[in-house]
This record gives C-alpha cells, sequence and structure tokens, in this order.
C-alpha cells in the first residue's frame, strides 16, 4: 500500500516536472564579493536580468571578500565545480591571465565574439579597460566596480580658515601646516597606501612601476619603485608624519574615521566612498578633488589608475547556452542605464563612455560636485606604458610587503630608501617565484 | 577497577572504527597532502606542478621574515600564556573564598569564553582604536600616544592582551577545580603550624595545582600558536609591518592570499612539527614529573 503511494506521488511529481522542463532556463552561476548595500544592488542586477527574459537563470551568489571569492573560485575550478562568472579584483589580473594562457578563462571578448553579441572596445572608459586588456587590446575580463584615487576634501575646515585647496604636493604641505596651526589634529591622510601612494603616484607621474610595461609584457617583470622619485615622496610623508601633518591610519579604509571625525581635512583614498560619505558625513561640506601633482616630476599629470574588480568568464562548461546566457548578463550589465545607476549609488564610476553621458544628461555631476573627478582623472590623457595599470603576479601579497614596508617608514624604523629598496627586492622574489610556478 | 573484558574479537575495532575513520580522513590524510604539496610548486589553477625536493623548506629558512614569525609567534604565545594563567590563578584563588554570591562571580568570569575569539578581537581593537576608541582616550589623557596601526609593539600588545582575556576564563575554570580538590585538612593543619596564606600558598596550593597549572601551559601554548588566527585575522592582519605576523597567519597568507601552496604547506609541515613537539613534551616529560 504504502508502496504505491510512494510510485503514485512520484509519477505525479514528474508530470508536474515536465512542463518546467520543456522551458528550462539555462543556468549560470554568478560569484561575487560585494557585500552589504553593494551586495544587494548586484543580486538585484541578476533578478531584474532574470525577470527580462525566460531562457536564462542568473544565480548571484555572495562568496565573501575579494580574496576569499577567488581563493574559492579557483579551489572550485581545480574541483571542476567552477562558476560561470567570477568577480576577482584588479590585483589578482596576473593569475587569472595565466590562466587564461592555459585555458580556464573565457576572454570576454572572444566569448562576445562567439555568441554574436556586438561589442566594442571603443565604447568602455580606457583608462578602465586597459587595465584587462592583453598587449594586442582585447578585453579578457569585464570591468565591473571600478573606482580610482581622489583627494577627498573638508571644505569647512578649508573655508574657515582662509586656505585655497591645493592641487600640488608643496600645496597640501603648506596646506597641512596652516590647519595644523589652526588645530586640526593631523590634516593629511590617506589608505591604500600602496595603490594610492605608490602605484597611482607613479601613473599619475608617468613613472613605470616595473619593467616590461609595468608587467603587461610577460612574467619577467621586476618592480622599479624605488626609484628617486617615489623615494622623494615617501620622504616627503615621512617628513610630514613627523611634523604631525600626517597620521597613519592603517592599511585599506581603516583611516576613514580621520576624514569623517574631521581629524584629517585632505584624505587621499578611493572614489568609491561617495556612496558611504553621503550618508555618514553629516557636520561638514565636502568634496572631491584631483590627486595632487608633484611639479617637481612632471608638469601635468597623465592619468590615474583603477582599482576594484572585473567579471571573468570560466570554461569547463559543456552546455553552450550557459555561455550564451553568460554573454547576455555581461551585456545587460554593460547597459547605459544599468552602469549610470550603479555609478550614481557607489561612487564607482561607469565603465561605459555612454553611461557617462547619461550621468551628464540627468544633470548627476551638476548636482554633486566631484562626483566626475574619478572619470577625469581616468580619461585625462591616452593611458602610457606606464599608466595603463599594472599586471604582477602574486601582486596582493606583494601589496603586503610593501604595506609592511611603508609601515617600517611611518614608525621611523626605516628611511624610505630602505624601505623601498627592500621592499622591490622582497617583490621581485616573490615575482621570480610566480614566474616559475606559472611557466 | 573492574575490567571490561568483549568477548567478540571484532567488537572493540567496529566501536573504534568511527573514530578511526575520522582521524584518518580529516586529520593523517590531509596532513600526508600537505607533506606531498610541500615538496612541489604549482600554479594556482593546478596545471603544472615541478618537483622541487626541499627548496620550499630551505627558501623558508633563508626568509628573514618567516624566522622573525618564529620571534614573534614565541614572545606572543608566552606573553598570552603568562598572561592568561597567572590572572587566571589570582581570580581562582579569590573565588574560591569567596561564599556569597560565588556562583554569579563566577558566571561572569566564565563569560567571556563564549566570545569567539574573532569577535574578542574586534572588541579589543574598537576599544584602542586610536580615532575611536575610549581606552587610547584615556590612555592620551594620561599623555600617552596609542597608535597600534603605527607601532609595532604596541599592536602586540594589543593582541596579546585580547588572546589572554578570552583564555583566561578556561584557565580560571580548571584552577578553580584545582583548588577545589586540594583537601582543606591540609591547609588546616598548615594554619595551625602558624603559616600565613602567603606560605600556604606557595608550599601547599601551589604545588599542588602543579598537574592542573602544566597541563593549562601546554594547552595554552596550543591555543596561542594556532586558536589565534582569527583574532589576528580579523584585527591587525599581521601588521603593522610584520610585528604580529604569527606562523599560522602566514601559513594563511600564502596559500590563500598567495596562492602559493608549496611553500604554505611547508609551513603547515614545521607547524605540525610544533604541535608534535609540544605534545611529545607534555607526555613523556611534564605529566611524569608533576607530583600528584
Amino acid at each position: 500500500m504504502q508502496t504505491k503511494t510512494i510510485l503514485a506521488a512520484a509519477l505525479l511529481g514528474s508530470t508536474a516536472i515536465t512542463p518546467a522542463l520543456a522551458q528550462e532556463r539555462a543556468e549560470v552561476n554568478f560569484w561575487h564579493a560585494m557585500g552589504g548595500q553593494l551586495g544587494e544592488r548586484t543580486d538585484a542586477f541578476a533578478t531584474e536580468f532574470n525577470a527580462t527574459q525566460d531562457a536564462c537563470q542568473v544565480n548571484s551568489i555572495y562568496k565573501g571578500n575579494y580574496t576569499e571569492t577567488m581563493t574559492q573560485a579557483i579551489a572550485a575550478f581545480r574541483a571542476g565545480e567552477q562558476p560561470h562568472i567570477v568577480q576577482v579584483f584588479e590585483v589578482g589580473t596576473a593569475t587569472m591571465m595565466s590562466a587564461a594562457d592555459r585555458g580556464a578563462v573565457y576572454p570576454v571578448h572572444q566569448l562576445m565574439e562567439d555568441q554574436g553579441i556586438e561589442f566594442d572596445e571603443a565604447d568602455y572608459l580606457p583608462g578602465v579597460i586597459s587595465y584587462y586588456s592583453d598587449t594586442e587590446g582585447n578585453l579578457l575580463s569585464l570591468p565591473f566596480n571600478s573606482s580610482t584615487p581622489v583627494m577627498w576634501v573638508n571644505l569647512d575646515l578649508f573655508e574657515e580658515n582662509g586656505l585655497e585647496v591645493p592641487t600640488t604636493w608643496d600645496g597640501v604641505v603648506e596646506a597641512s601646516r596652516a590647519l595644523k596651526e589652526a588645530g586640526v589634529p593631523a590634516p593629511f591622510g590617506m589608505g591604500w597606501q600602496s595603490w594610492t601612494m605608490i602605484e597611482n603616484f607613479s601613473a599619475w607621474h608617468d613613472l613605470p612601476i616595473g619593467t616590461m610595461q609595468n608587467g603587461f609584457a610577460g612574467l619577467g617583470t621586476e618592480l622599479t619603485i624605488n626609484n628617486e622619485h617615489v623615494v622623494g615622496h615617501i620622504e616627503r610623508l615621512a617628513e610630514m608624519a613627523e611634523e604631525g601633518l600626517f597620521s597613519y591610519g592603517g592599511r585599506r579604509g581603516d583611516s576613514r574615521p580621520q576624514f569623517v571625525n574631521g581629524e584629517a581635512a585632505m584624505w587621499i583614498n578611493s572614489s568609491a566612498y561617495y556612496g558611504g560619505f553621503v550618508a555618514d558625513i553629516q557636520d561638514f561640506e565636502f568634496t572631491q578633488v584631483q590627486m595632487p601633482l608633484d611639479t617637481s616630476v612632471a608638469d601635468e599629470p597623465q592619468n590615474s589608475i583603477i582599482g576594484g574588480a572585473t567579471l571573468w568568464v570560466l570554461r569547463g562548461h559543456e552546455d553552450d547556452a550557459e555561455y550564451a546566457c553568460t554573454a547576455q548578463f555581461l551585456d545587460f550589465l554593460s547597459g547605459t542605464e544599468q552602469q549610470a545607476d550603479w555609478a550614481q549609488a557607489t561612487g564607482y564610476v561607469p565603465i561605459t563612455l555612454a553611461a557617462a553621458e547619461l550621468m551628464e544628461e540627468r544633470g548627476f555631476f551638476e548636482e554633486n560636485p566631484g562626483t566626475d573627478v574619478a572619470i577625469t582623472q581616468l580619461t585625462l590623457n591616452e593611458p602610457t606604458e606606464n599608466s595603463r595599470g599594472l599586471r604582477f603576479g602574486s601582486f596582493v601579497q606583494i601589496r603586503d610587503v610593501i604595506n609592511e614596508e611603508l609601515e617600517a617608514v611611518w614608525s621611523g624604523d626605516k628611511t624610505a630608501q630602505e624601505a623601498l629598496d627592500a621592499a622591490v627586492e622582497r617583490g621581485n622574489d616573490l615575482l621570480r617565484r610566480f614566474e616559475q610556478s606559472n611557466s | 577497577m573492574k575490567r571490561v573484558v568483549f568477548r567478540s574479537k571484532w567488537l572493540p575495532y567496529v566501536l573504534l572504527a568511527p573514530q578511526i575513520a575520522i582521524t584518518l580522513i580529516f586529520f593523517f590524510w590531509p596532513a600526508l597532502r600537505a607533506i606531498e604539496s610541500s615538496f612541489f610548486i604549482e600554479d594556482a589553477f593546478g596545471f603544472a606542478r615541478e618537483f622541487v625536493a626541499f627548496e620550499n623548506y630551505a627558501r623558508l629558512f633563508n626568509d628573514a621574515g618567516y624566522l622573525k614569525s618564529f620571534r614573534t609567534t614565541l614572545v606572543f604565545g608566552l606573553g598570552v600564556t603568562a598572561l592568561a594563567m597567572s590572572i587566571a590563578l589570582v581570580l581562582a584563588v579569590a573565588a574560591n573564598r569567596v561564599l556569597q554570591a560565588a556562583l554569579t562571580y563566577r558566571t561572569f568570569i566564565i563569560w567571556p569564553y563564549a566570545v569567539a575569539p574573532a569577535l574578542a578581537g574586534v572588541i579589543w581593537f574598537f576599544l584602542m582604536n586610536p580615532t575611536l576608541g575610549i581606552v587610547a582616550y584615556w590612555l592620551d589623557l594620561a599623555g600617552y600616544e596609542w597608535n597600534h596601526y603605527q607601532n609595532g609593539d604596541q599592536a602586540l600588545l594589543m593582541v596579546t592582551i585580547a588572546a589572554a582575556w578570552k583564555q583566561i576564563s578556561y584557565n580560571f575554570l580548571f584552577f578553580l577545580a584545582g583548588l577545589q580538590s586540594i583537601p582543606k585538612s591540609m591547609l588546616e593543619a598548615a594554619a595551625i603550624d602558624r603559616a600565613g596564606p602567603w606560605r600556604r600558598f606557595w608550599t601547599i596550593t601551589f604545588p599542588l595545582l602543579s598537574p592542573t597549572t602544566f597541563f593549562l601551559l601546554v594547552i595554552n601554548l596550543v591555543y596561542a600558536f594556532f586558536d589565534t588566527f582569527s583574532l589576528i585575522h580579523a584585527t591587525t592582519q599581521g601588521g603593522p609591518a610584520d610585528a604580529t605576523s604569527i606562523l599560522v597567519l602566514r601559513v594563511y597568507q600564502t596559500g590563500f592570499v598567495g596562492q602559493d601552496y608549496g611553500s604554505s604547506a611547508a609551513q603547515s609541515v614545521i607547524l605540525m612539527g610544533l604541535v608534535i613537539a609540544l605534545t611529545v613534551v607534555q607526555f613523556r616529560y611534564v605529566e611524569r614529573r608533576v607530583n600528584y
């Protein structure tokens, strides 16, 4: 009796499933590293896309921070369980590239071509896609969230003290002295120090970060950040720290409270702090301006480089319909409306020129002065070999090495030259090891 | 004692099987894989591996940073152990004398043990944050400049305090149990012989507590070497410079952040050797020499 019931139920069940099978959607797994509000917005993209058609089902899954997401995707690949799309931060690019050479990655330009989706690299912001293109200019992964360092300014502190917002490093030092005298605890601050003070300082002044086109031309690259200009810059910061003009507030965004609490009047870090600052800062007026220029190094700024993450497509799925859906979803994400909405809400830069224009049309830049600074910086000039970005293996670890060495400068244990020499030596060691394991 | 005798020959093995299976699958197999990986260099996606014999180990011992981590781990481990055990002992002795509301008192001391290590770290990190933290503010009032983002010694001190704070509860429980098992009559006899409380503690209580103390010593060292990973990972991440980069954190940084599996495996193997050594010390020497 019981067996019969189960059989009947199973039969009923299977008939119930059949109609669904007839129009089954191809499933695409999308692993991302966007937590909190950003995560909700990211998931909303997938939901929206799923609602626009009935052939594809994108599953947007949060997998922890950037490092965790990438590690899990790699582990999944090794086990043959990889997602179709994975979000990888910019410094993981060299690792993904090397995987692309071995066939683990489906380059985006090729995916779009295979799936017959119109795709032109020229539609994208040059400063954004240059970071993720091969030497022939083909896009390998689709930029998703990109930002660039800007200088955040507490306008009230400048106004109260009758000061102009500086545009050069000499000006930053002078303004800091004046503000310090006026009682501002530590007028200058910054975060993500390797990215803002070394990588972007170099690009902004058109200085190489490493040999072989910053690593774009091959795995044999070596770091060159112990050149006189970068050393001079770090020395300047060390002197500012000694004078009490700059207080080191930790790695990544740990120094954020310095700016939000009004202890720092100038703070160099990502433009993507915009969304959070709008919500958290009520007691003073703030804006973003371009990074200062060191006039002893260059007469004009070159362009800044990005940070953030891109979407990589992994190979190894049998069903071509899944890749068709992947291509459609990526195309959807690059859509003008989607990009403009995303950029307005977060402070990330829109990745297409059309989206930037739409934001302009909507009057967003006019209503929110300063929000166009990131785009201006990225599009200031045609990127050079020095300012296109960087592609170093094990760069996550190298950034930690740079963090460590710079921290030794801030605490007064090492001079700028000693620290950067050590960073180059230790960094090159990691680069050689990466070369060994990837060639 | 009554001796249990199994009639059937296979029954004991069947009863042991689940435990043995767990040990084999979750301890021996990964350990063997780690030893194997430590002789190779491999790319992240696992396309190619190259046998390099002992190169991964040789690199580590030529890396000044790795050797410094040994020292940091030792300082940190001894600091946490000394701090957590001494405070716990003082609290346990005090709690042992408390007559009223003893249960409430004990509950409050045991409480921090329920806090996850990462959270314990974050709490202290927040209290001592140079911009927002209340402790940093007090220190500032006292004329002491606190910035664990910049000062490595301060950072190491901070994680030591956080790690010890969490472990005090555990030590307290064992010390209290140890104290309560000391016969009252011995202490009373000593008191009749005119031995003061201080003397009674050092000549009777402390020696009789030694099994507990040695047990806790090993447990605390192992805790400081391994279980504090999440605490440090959630707070300093090994910085500033590499001031709080203990060995177990390096395994993670190398393997998960750097995707350098060979070196990470070699570091795990070295750590495994360290635990084995500690265990051997505990079983061979400590357990024998302690007077019960």
